[in-house]
């Protein structure tokens, strides 16, 4: 479960359920991740039905690969025990929780995707959870939230509601996203679990879209919800690390294995100081890396054909 | 399953198809629309017959219009109308005879 919980995850593309002419080939796109939405982009005289096509579609169609995740209706509706049974029975890889604002929400519908898992004869532990968090109050409990399962491999910000919470609006600018961001992300990396920006929704503002996607990327976040497939080429970009920064932390490992072995604790690469603070860092570019298919470099210049 | 009443299901969109059942005269009664009757109108009838069968539904009505439904599509618009024609959205038995 722990390699499934920390695949990569740059990419989340989101799909109405409902909608056959989008559930039909939405991975030629390459995304990391599926949403298929039975919540929000449903409406609400329509849910049946998107679950017949949600459920047929998870057992009929090859998503190549694509991480197939559902969103399912809140805790306070009355669909979201039947969302999780047909979610489960049609074999998806996790459920998306909206609204999620305490440990016992995520425990609640762990216990009902075992109670599913059992039902429909799906491996235990097979369905895996992410919790969404649109609210003032589900940020400040975003720690117990993230410890709250086995299951659960992170967390995302939804800012349409978040912002209304907090009596603000989405400005482009982000400014107003600065502390749920800040908060969300440091209890996702206490609690050892993945943490996901919320969509960019001024879809015709490319500049506005790659100043989103590189705040967030510095900030530390593993990847961001998109709603158009147009968004996912500029978030894997930015996303994978460039030639030089794969070299540089080549040299660091490399640098740092050697000087432990001699008793060095501190020293240069490049005119950089360098200690054994930059080793999971450095670490952590090359399995990106890897896992973004541009590793070794010394292959992807051969593939290139330079 | 028998139909309780008149139910629809989808859309006239593009992938997509719209279904609706009615009660039957005894038997199943089954007529399509298609802009490719002639190149596939015998596998969606196929689809339609062998959805009804597993839901065990033999005395009905049912109208597709496709726009070019996936076969899994069909089959999710049947299911829905007919679960719709006796008001049932829960408990539904995913992987049984919705399959």
């Amino acid at each position: 479960m722990r390699d499934r919980k920390q695949r990569l995850r740059r990419t989340m593309l989101f799909l109405n359920a409902q909608k056959p002419g989008l559930l039909r080939d939405p991975y030629i796109y390459r995304p990391d991740s599926l949403i298929l939405d039975l919540e929000d982009a449903v409406a609400e005289n329509q849910k049946d039905a998107a679950r017949f096509s949600l459920f047929h579609a998870l057992r009929s169609i090859d998503y190549e690969g694509c991480e197939r995740i559902v969103r399912i209706n809140g805790l306070a509706t009355p669909f979201w025990r039947e969302d999780i049974r047909c979610a489960v029975a049609g074999g998806c890889d996790a459920i998306r929780l909206p609204k999620t604002e305490a440990a016992g929400d995520v425990k609640l519908i762990e216990q009902a995707i075992s109670e599913a898992e059992r039902e429909f004869g799906r491996p235990e532990n097979s369905t895996l959870i992410m919790a969404a968090i649109e609210s003032a109050r589900g940020v400040v409990k975003a720690l117990e939230i993230c410890e709250a399962s086995e299951r659960l491999f992170g967390i995302a910000l939804s800012a349409g509601d978040y912002t209304r919470d907090l009596h603000t609006h989405i400005t482009g600018t982000g400014i107003e996203l600065m502390g749920a961001r800040q908060q969300m992300l440091i209890a996702a990396r206490a609690a050892g679990v993945q943490c996901f920006d919320t969509v960019y929704t001024d879809l015709g503002n490319e500049e506005g879209l790659r100043e989103d996607i590189t705040t967030i990327h510095l900030m530390g976040f593993d990847g961001k919800s998109v709603i158009n497939p147009r968004q996912i080429r500029p978030v894997h970009e930015i996303f994978t690390p460039s030639e030089k920064e794969i070299i540089f932390a080549e040299k660091v490992i490399q640098e740092i294995d050697d000087k432990r072995a001699k008793g060095i604790g501190v020293f240069t690469v490049d005119g950089k100081m360098i200690d054994v603070a930059f080793y999971d860092g450095a670490v952590q570019t090359i399995k990106l890396a890897k896992a973004s298919g541009v590793y070794p470099v010394t292959e992807r210049r051969a593939g290139n054909g330079a | 399953m028998e139909i309780m009443k008149a139910a629809a299901a989808g859309t006239l969109e593009s992938s997509d198809c719209q279904v609706v059942v009615e009660k039957g005269e005894g038997e199943i009664e089954f007529h399509l629309e298609s802009a490719v009757i002639h190149q596939y109108g015998n596998q969606i009838r196929k689809v339609v017959l062998e959805t009804l069968q597993k839901l065990g539904v033999s005395d009905i009505r049912i109208t597709v219009i496709d726009k070019g439904a996936l076969d899994c599509t069909i089959r999710a618009r049947v299911e829905s109308a007919v679960y719709r024609s006796v008001a049932q959205t829960e408990g539904i038995p995913w992987g049984g005879i919705v399959q």
